[in-house]
């Protein structure tokens, strides 16, 4: 596979949000906001790409039975790192992510990725993979984000664009699921599925 | 490809992975120490700043731990500019937001009356409850130079037949701000005892509570 495959490959083919429908959680409850869903794909993405870097340096020495816990406690840590680090240089974001940072350690797609990637694949292919499936996972949640802050509040990127009160359905819990649907289903169409 | 395990080296591979790990967590945990408290600190602050009249000492270095009677916490900031006090700024924590516990920052001039109020930290619903961060909102500025104690305000929303103008579509959230801006107007009085005699003891307690409804389905 050439590189800019790899990275393609996380965006489009193996989409983490709209193709592998992997990591739902922070995806419905963060994308209030283009900003929030941006800000939370940059972590995931983070995470991603360290862990994946770091999992498949240590994949050959690790024995196998004890590689699913040897990889939660690489990706605990990097999650612990990012946090610390947001907490201390962006603290408003991190006020807003709040629950949602600590919990990417439990997201399926950075244990996915190192599970179906990097402990198979050497570390450059490892770290564009987890810049390919980062990005993909930050461009779903932000588009998501921005469809949902545009009917639901009239701005997008903390803009106000139009004034009085958008569809507040929106910006609400079932607001996640059809905006989520509705992308997914013209995302696979535009990608042209059978 | 992966080794083959066996009891000692998966013992020895996890202690290793686990070592390393809490080591790069200690090391930037001391690193972002530092920040993370002068993050918090500038939070304060400015909010501080938000909700009393101009200032020049450095209140944040002049805070009081409050416990009221009633066993109500909080923290009181005092601003002065030269040595008159100029304003009290209250760090006040309410449990009943919609969204879990939000604390905010109620500035009160000496003579009780709210100059000021600021959210420091909340989990309300975007585009709802979250509104109350909107500083200019209404519901923000109808606190602005009402005094809690002298009755001539009850603290409580239209709904539950106070003076407050609940956020539409957030009663809850407007709830536990009145919650909030009660708790924060013990607290003055709490550290003012002698004005607190002055004015005789009318915080409207009673109604406070009682009239609520124990549970809303949805914050509609």
């Amino acid at each position: 596979m050439s590189k800019l495959k790899i990275i393609l490959n996380g965006i489009i083919k193996e989409n983490p949000t709209f193709i592998l429908v992997l990591g739902m959680c922070p995806t419905l409850a963060t994308t209030t906001s283009a900003m929030n869903g941006m800000g939370m794909g940059f972590a995931t993405m983070s995470v991603l790409l360290c862990s994946n870097i770091v999992i498949s340096l240590l994949a050959p020495l690790i024995p196998n039975k004890v590689r699913i816990p040897c990889y939660i406690v690489v990706i605990a840590a990097f999650v612990t790192l990012v946090q610390l680090l947001m907490q201390a240089y962006i603290p408003d974001l991190y006020n807003t992510l709040g629950i949602f940072i600590p919990l990417i350690v439990v997201n399926c797609i950075v244990l996915g990725r190192a599970e179906a990637f990097a402990n198979k694949h050497g570390v450059v292919d490892s770290a564009l993979d987890g810049i390919g499936i980062g990005l993909g996972f930050t461009i779903a949640l932000t588009i998501i984000g921005l469809v949902r802050e545009l009917l639901g509040n009239l701005s997008a990127f903390d803009h106000k664009l139009f004034e009085g009160d958008g569809m507040l359905l929106f910006v609400l819990a079932p607001g996640a699921f059809i905006v989520l649907g509705y992308l997914m289903v013209l995302f696979n169409k535009i990608r042209g599925t059978k | 490809m992966a080794k083959k395990s066996s009891l000692l080296n998966m013992a020895l591979v996890l202690t290793l992975v686990c070592l390393g790990a809490s080591a790069a967590v200690a090391v930037v945990y001391a690193v972002t120490k530092e920040p993370i408290e002068m993050a918090n600190q500038l939070k304060i602050n400015s909010a501080i700043k938000e909700v009393v009249p101009e200032f020049d000492n450095a209140p944040s270095d002049e805070v009081l731990n409050v416990t009221t009677p009633d066993g109500i916490e909080g923290k009181v900031y005092v601003a002065k500019k030269g040595s008159e006090i100029v304003g009290y700024a209250i760090e006040s924590t309410t449990s009943k937001g919609f969204g879990g516990p939000f604390t905010i920052m109620v500035g009160f001039t000496p003579d009780e009356v709210v100059y000021n109020t600021s959210v420091i930290s909340h989990s309300e619903t975007p585009g709802l409850g979250a509104k109350i961060t909107e500083n200019k909102s209404a519901f923000i500025q109808q606190w602005n130079g009402k005094n809690l104690g002298d009755g001539s305000i009850k603290v409580a929303v239209k709904k539950d037949g106070g003076d407050i103008d609940a956020i539409t579509a957030s009663t809850i959230t407007s709830r536990a701000y009145c919650d909030a801006m009660e708790n924060a107007f013990r607290i003055l009085k709490s550290i003012s005892p002698a004005t607190a005699s002055e004015k005789g003891e009318n915080v409207e307690e009673s109604n406070f509570n009682d009239g609520w409804e124990v549970m809303e389905v949805i914050d509609l």
